[in-house]
């Protein structure tokens, strides 16, 4: 299932590893959030990249101060109904300035795109058969918002004001 | 009222357009109904007994002449000639279909409405005060506020997935008429320091399966930060409300949890963090933008005084009686608010045909400056008519069936559509309304019983109210029959109390006498000025329930 | 709705909603949608409920209809009566509007 990032599609070479198995090394690798609280002083050295997975249960607070040593946040959505993930999202753009990318997984449905690409997701695993022109088509469906968030867009009310 | 500008105008054609795809998409088979129900619902469209539901927002319940007259057309071209008015001041449609459901949303949006977020686990209408800028005692008008907060709350990315439902209401002054203390967030206008509106605000109200009172959670909000409370409120709910129990996830349940002073501690340690943040910061251009569109009428100035209204009254019977229940005091001299009720005895309680529909919208511009409210008790207002026009407003209400008088006495009800449209219900509401009334439809009967709000629901998601009337009726299934709870003393207004349950359940032939035994009780104890709900919180329930049960 | 069916119901036959338009549907024997309960097809027993309701899936995924599930009934000289309140009034019409729905077709 390919990847899209930021609108184009990208080869995905993240590795997600159980909480029990051998970190291969040199591998960009994906960890649950247990494992990176119970190893983060051995896997501060290390030189792959690495990325915590969020499970919807699990808000980003915990990792506030290692955000610079993390180069993706994945954000399970187990149900596409279970939004918790979009205030995660908000709070690790806005909040602590995570400029890394946050990817969603889990159940992802076109229908979510542009929400939480305003929430500051910006990496999706898609269907096979989804092309550009559709995400582009589906996160341009609302082309004007009224609140403001990380996205920097312009909200209609600065627009109304000349802001 | 509110009037789009060209930003809302083209968000409400892209939703247009962007369900209207998704519709295609879910008929050509590229999603399935699980993946398409959540939007279907974002959009108003829900499936019931019989068919399709839709429900049309009506924003905080303000209507001009033209948009009733859409709800008309939609009512007759792609329905069955009627539409069903509701508790969060909305209308309901019965019988569209999936593929027709474009077509009407295309026409709506050419009146500046629509079916946004009517349904679905995210932030639904904003409901408020019918007498919102006509009532002497209000702070400030409550529309504003409810139409910065529907903006904020339309398209929210981060609020669309919420564990459940969430459902704002907001009073513009301490009378409640827009029953905050019930709502997942209620707020209630207070004067703030300067001179400027301020905001107390109410969290983690709701009926449904559990009942409960709001606690005073955020006091004396400053204006141009409520928004950011609010979201922040949203936030704190969004990431702990439950989501692994359907019946326990609205954010009454987390207050409950936690408790009170706990979800002020979370939610005010969020605001802190939104309001230094700024971006959610209301610019007073915004306010006053919105502010001009709900300023005054042009009221003509006239003596308090009106001889026209004074003869009329003493000359028609029927007439006098009108005045006295469904009128009530104008803060400008000259002026009255006219309630129209929903309730004639035989009808269907908050339903209204297309023909009246149109009449109602022409007498709206006639006599209300083009403006009219839906109340939550499925009613209309018409806030600003001139004392001197209210027989000639009246009449022309009795020609087309809406000029009841009963405005708040037995025979005006509350109901649900209940069994006989909503696939939720156990039991058949409507019926057990038109027995009601039928039973008491005498006028001089119903004055003398003075003030009773009977509010009845068919299952137990409350949706008819129950919980908060004087007398609320639960209709459950006992053994494939349908059977009718009672409970007493509820009510929805700034004295906010959750109805008891009075003993066990009555059958459908047996609950006329009941409601009688009911109102016997209380006339037999009452006290001078006393109400049902007065005459029950001095004695009560045991009075009640003893004669209610003494044959049993 | 599935949470409406009867588990010890013994006799019943399959309904759902036709997904354009809303419309209440009845299962027939020919394994087609009816809009009238008459032409139901009766399954009598565990297996033969199952069954019949397992003819019902493939509609849900053509896009036909929505959320097939099994009702009780009984009959009564050749005629299927609903058991339950909720499907008589399903199969004919609001009961205080006798003049839509089902109830009112052909008059």
């Amino acid at each position: 299932m390919p990847l899209v990032k930021n609108g184009a599609f990208e080869d995905d070479k993240w590795i997600v590893v159980e909480d029990d198995a051998d970190l291969p090394a040199d591998k960009p690798v994906i960890l649950s959030l247990t494992r990176w609280q119970a190893e983060r002083d051995s896997l501060i050295g290390r030189n792959a990249p690495i990325a915590v997975k969020l499970a919807s249960s699990e808000a980003p607070d915990p990792l506030e101060t290692d955000l610079d040593r993390l180069t993706m946040v994945a954000l399970d959505f187990p149900a596409f109904k279970d939004g918790r993930g979009y205030s995660y999202a908000r709070l690790l753009r806005e909040r602590f300035g995570f400029q890394g990318e946050i990817r969603a997984t889990g159940e992802v449905l076109r229908d979510q795109w542009l929400a939480m690409s305003r929430c500051g997701i910006d990496a999706f695993i898609v269907a096979d058969n989804v092309t550009l022109e559709m995400f582009d088509a589906a996160i341009s469906e609302l082309s004007l918002v009224y609140q403001p968030t990380g996205d920097g867009r312009k909200t209609i009310l600065q627009m109304r004001h000349g802001n | 009222m509110y009037r789009y500008d060209e930003f809302d105008t083209q968000l409400v054609q892209e939703r247009v357009a962007q369900f209207s795809g998704q519709v295609a998409r879910r008929l050509a088979g590229e999603i399935t109904e699980d993946q398409f129900k959540p939007l279907r619902l974002m959009n108003g469209v829900y499936l019931q007994l019989h068919a399709y539901m839709l429900r049309v927002a009506v924003p905080y319940g303000t209507l001009s002449g033209k948009q009733m007259h859409m709800l008309a057309h939609i009512a007759r071209k792609y329905d069955k000639g009627y539409g069903h008015f509701t508790t969060r001041q909305n209308i309901q449609y019965n019988w569209p279909t999936l593929k027709d459901i474009p077509a009407i949303l295309t026409d709506l949006a050419s009146v500046e409405m629509h079916a946004i977020q009517t349904s679905g686990n995210c932030i639904r209408n904003v409901t408020s005060d019918q007498y919102a800028g006509a009532a002497a005692e209000e702070i400030d008008d409550p529309r504003i506020w409810s139409e910065i907060i529907r903006q904020w709350s339309t398209f929210h990315p981060e609020f669309t997935y919420l564990p459940r439902k969430f459902k704002i209401a907001v009073a513009g002054m301490h009378t409640d008429r827009a029953a905050i203390r019930f709502h997942d967030i209620g707020i209630e206008i207070v004067a703030g320091k300067d001179g400027k509106p301020a905001f107390d605000i109410f969290v983690g109200g709701g009926q449904g399966r559990t009942p409960m009172i709001a606690p005073l959670i955020g006091t004396a909000i400053p204006a141009d930060d409520l928004i950011a409370y609010l979201e922040a409120t949203l936030r704190v709910y969004n990431m702990n409300g439950r989501r692994d129990n359907l019946y326990k996830s609205r954010i009454k349940i987390l207050v409950h949890a936690i408790g009170a002073d706990e979800m002020r501690r979370q939610v005010e340690e969020e605001f802190a963090h939104v309001k230094e943040q700024g971006a959610l910061a209301l610019p007073e251009a915004e306010i006053e933008r919105i502010r001009a569109y709900f300023s005054p009428p042009a009221y003509e100035t006239l003596s308090d005084t009106s001889a026209k209204l004074d003869q009329a009254m003493s000359a028609n019977k029927a007439f006098a009686n009108w005045v006295k229940t469904n009128i009530a005091t104008h803060k400008q001299p000259g002026y009255a608010i006219a309630n129209i009720s929903l309730k004639p005895v035989g009808g269907v309680a908050g339903d209204a045909s297309a023909d009246q529909m149109d009449v109602i919208a022409d007498l709206a511009t006639a006599y209300s400056f083009d403006e009219m409210r839906i109340t939550h008790e499925q009613n209309i207002t018409f806030a600003h008519v001139k004392k001197d026009d209210l027989f000639a407003l009246w009449q022309k209400l009795e020609d087309v069936g809406l000029g009841t008088s009963n405005l708040a006495l037995i025979t005006d009800h509350i109901v649900c559509p209940g069994l006989d449209y909503c696939a939720l219900a156990n039991a058949r509401s409507i019926p057990i309304s038109q027995q009601i009334a039928e039973c008491f439809a005498d006028l001089d009967r119903q004055h003398n019983i003075g003030e009773l709000k009977i509010k009845i629901s068919g299952c137990i998601n409350a949706c008819g109210h129950h919980h908060v009337g004087h007398i609320g009726i639960l209709g459950v299934d006992k053994k494939g029959t349908e059977f009718y709870q009672i409970s007493l003393g509820g009510s929805a207004d700034e004295n906010a109390s959750i109805g008891e349950i009075v003993g066990p359940a009555f059958t459908e032939d047996e609950l006329v006498g009941a409601i009688e035994n009911i109102v016997e009780t209380y006339l037999s104890t009452r006290q001078t000025d006393e109400r049902f709900i007065d005459t029950y919180r001095r004695i009560g329930k045991d009075p009640f329930k003893e004669n209610l049960y003494a044959t049993r | 709705m599935a949470q409406h069916t009867n588990k010890r119901a013994t006799t019943q036959s399959v309904t759902a909603n036709r997904l354009i338009d809303g419309e209440v549907v009845y299962l027939t024997a020919a394994g087609e949608w009816s809009d009238w309960l008459k032409d139901a097809a009766v399954a009598d027993g565990k297996e033969a409920c199952q069954a019949l309701l397992a003819k019902a899936l493939p509609f849900v995924a053509s896009q036909h209809i929505v959320d097939p599930y099994l009702f009780e009934i009984s009959v009564e000289d050749g005629v299927i009566i609903p058991s339950s309140v909720r499907e008589k009034i399903r199969m004919a019409g609001p009961t205080i509007r006798l003049d839509l729905g089902k109830q009112a077709v052909g008059t």
